[in-house]
């Protein structure tokens, strides 16, 4: 079996699963935001009226909630559901919340890793699309709808059809300047939006084994872009010592066999990767940064759980230090142990002096929904995941997705830059 | 939720391909989270102009397909976010029933969850359905799609047409057996966590 068929396989106390089989698997973890929160509390009010007793949880220890969409509120209706989340993880006894403005906070999918929430070997569901993320820690990690979440919180189970598996074999370190974002924007290019759909996408080879968690995050993560049940990377020393530094204990290593198979096995020549973007408006409209259109941009966003880890940060710094930004850039650290990390180590003093505007952590323009969302005909080059017809605004504006180097860069000169070419 | 009927009425043809979730709802309207009415929301952006205008020229738009329940559209239909929101404002709308040749995972199962059948059928069916100007008639019992001229088959999975038919959703199905699950759960040995 490989890791996902032996994970799936425990969870639903089997001793072997295949692609296509049918199983219920205990669920180790949940997630839920501020936006499927309130959707499960709809789900909830709708079955109490059917008679449905919803007054106890399966376990309120293995639920955690994040408030990321919608925060700090832009008006009331925000503010709202923020206070109906909490109202829920009150009355269901839901300690692991992270507020805005009360401590640790951030985007849900950050927070899995910053707080070592998921462990490897774990099977963990969240509210959301882009849950994938946690897959680069050795995790089964896939996003539900409202409805699936609901049923899990009750039941603390729920069926799975067990994935094929894609398997992308990455040979060899990326070169200076290249990132895992653009190794992904490739892949994705090749495969296209849908080419993972109901698959598992798993990364290895020695590109993995050279690449830092945080970078595996980013992998992961885009999956969602190829339409990806989930992704996953084998876990290994360096996710131990990540998520050990972080809190966690007695964390066991789960690998595939070494006889695993794979529907399909993708190979990738790392070194020879270049900085790439997408295009408006979809992640497979993939082009290296030295053909991309000569426009001119309008923005720089360095946000979201794919882009605006403390590693993502660090590129963007190493761009930005000693020079200005010539439009508008903001940068949003994904979470506030990110934030002061970054404010320890000088990291926002050099985005602050080149002139970009720091702001808190949220999910904001990424979803279109506030912190800098994009006017009409606007151009933005951003590190987060998706570019579909007006997700960061205006339905008529236009978002390039690339790496926080290639944002950085794109900052700096107004134009989408490789940051091989800067000065 | 009710049972689904057999169902008949005109098509109307989405010609697009990955059609995705934040076109279908957009971001704004996903902090409603009222019981009902996000139909008004489908496909906002495409429907309206910035005053909210109606525009001629969306297939929504048109008097025409008013009354049909069913869309015939193009591959990976509700990719990205996973908003049940989406399903919401297709049913709120009037769709029963969404034919494509393929489906988004999570999209595709929120459907099931909110009494809406997708249909996965061959690109070349697909191609004929949105071409279809008489009615067609969706047989679920069955598996057949009826045009005036032919009858196209369907696969779907035997529980999720159970569901649909039955007007079952999955927790109150499953929260039927309550005693049976609590009662198996006492005497397995399946270990719950690692």
């Amino acid at each position: 079996m490989n890791i996902v068929e032996k994970i799936l396989a425990r969870g639903s106390g089997r001793e072997k699963v295949s692609p296509d089989d049918v199983i219920f698997a205990d669920i180790d973890k949940v997630m839920v935001h501020d936006v499927s929160g309130p959707g499960v509390i709809k789900v909830f009010d709708k079955l109490r009226k059917q008679g449905i007793n919803v007054d106890k949880l399966w376990d309120s220890s293995k639920v955690w909630v994040a408030e990321d969409h919608f925060v700090p509120s832009a008006e009331k209706i925000s503010a709202e559901n923020i206070v109906k989340l909490q109202n829920f993880t009150k009355n269901y006894g839901i300690e692991k919340h992270f507020k805005y403005g009360m401590g640790q906070y951030g985007i849900c999918h950050t927070l899995s890793h910053e707080e070592a929430l998921v462990l490897p070997g774990e099977v963990y569901v969240g509210g959301d699309s882009h849950t994938n993320t946690t897959g680069a820690l050795g995790a089964f990690a896939c996003g539900l709808g409202h409805t699936d979440i609901a049923y899990v919180l009750l039941n603390g189970k729920i069926w799975f059809k067990v994935p094929e598996t894609l398997y992308f074999k990455l040979n060899g370190k990326l070169p200076d300047h290249v990132m895992a974002k653009d190794l992904i924007l490739k892949i994705i290019g090749d495969i296209g939006t849908d080419g993972g759909a109901y698959r598992t996408m798993q990364f290895g080879g020695s590109g993995i084994d050279e690449m830092s968690v945080e970078s595996r995050l980013t992998l992961c993560n885009m999956t969602t872009e190829a339409g990806a049940k989930n992704g996953i990377v084998e876990p290994d020393q360096k996710v131990v010592d990540y998520l050990t530094s972080r809190g966690a204990s007695n964390i066991t290593l789960v690998k595939g066999d070494s006889d695993a198979e794979y529907a399909k096995v993708y190979e990738y020549e790392s070194s020879e990767m270049e900085p790439t973007v997408a295009k408006p408006f979809s992640p497979d409209n993939t082009v290296v940064v030295r053909e991309a259109p000569n426009v001119d941009l309008d923005k720089s966003y360095i946000g979201s759980c794919t882009g605006a880890k403390y590693e993502d940060l660090e590129a963007a710094a190493k761009i930005l230090k000693g020079r200005k930004v010539k439009i508008r850039t903001e940068v949003l650290p994904a979470a506030i142990s990110i934030y002061k990390r970054a404010m320890e180590n000088g990291l926002l003093k050099i985005f602050l002096d080149a002139g970009a505007t720091v702001g808190p952590p949220t999910c904001g323009a990424c979803c279109g929904a506030h912190m800098g969302v994009l006017a009409k005909d606007e151009i933005c080059i951003s590190t987060t995941n998706r570019n579909f017809p007006g997700r960061m605004g205006h339905v008529e504006s236009q978002t390039y997705l690339s790496s926080p180097l290639v944002a950085a860069a794109s900052a700096v000169t107004g134009k989408i830059t490789d940051p091989r070419d800067l000065n | 939720m009710e049972k689904f009927k057999k169902i008949k009425t005109i098509v109307t043809p989405l010609d697009q391909v990955n059609v995705d979730t934040d076109q279908i709802v957009p971001k704004q309207f996903l902090k409603l989270i009222q019981k009902s009415g996000f139909g008004k929301y489908l496909f906002f952006n495409w429907r309206y102009d910035e005053n909210e205008n109606q525009k001629k020229d969306f297939i929504l738009n048109d008097k025409k397909y008013q009354n049909s329940k069913i869309l015939v559209t193009g591959e990976n239909f509700g990719c990205g976010s996973s908003r049940e929101h989406a399903v919401w404002a297709l049913q709120d709308y009037g769709f029963s029933v969404i034919i494509a040749p393929s489906f988004a995972d999570i999209f595709f199962s929120n459907c099931f969850k909110n009494g809406i059948l997708p249909i996965k059928l061959e690109e070349k069916n697909v191609e004929k359905l949105k071409h279809e100007s008489g009615e067609l008639e969706v047989d679920l019992e069955n598996q057949i799609l009826k045009t005036n001229s032919e009858q196209i088959s369907f696969d779907i999975d035997s529980h999720k047409k159970k569901i649909l038919l039955e007007g079952l959703d999955d927790i109150s199905q499953t929260l039927q057996f309550e005693d049976k699950i609590s009662e198996f759960e006492k005497q397995s040995k399946i270990p719950s966590v690692l």
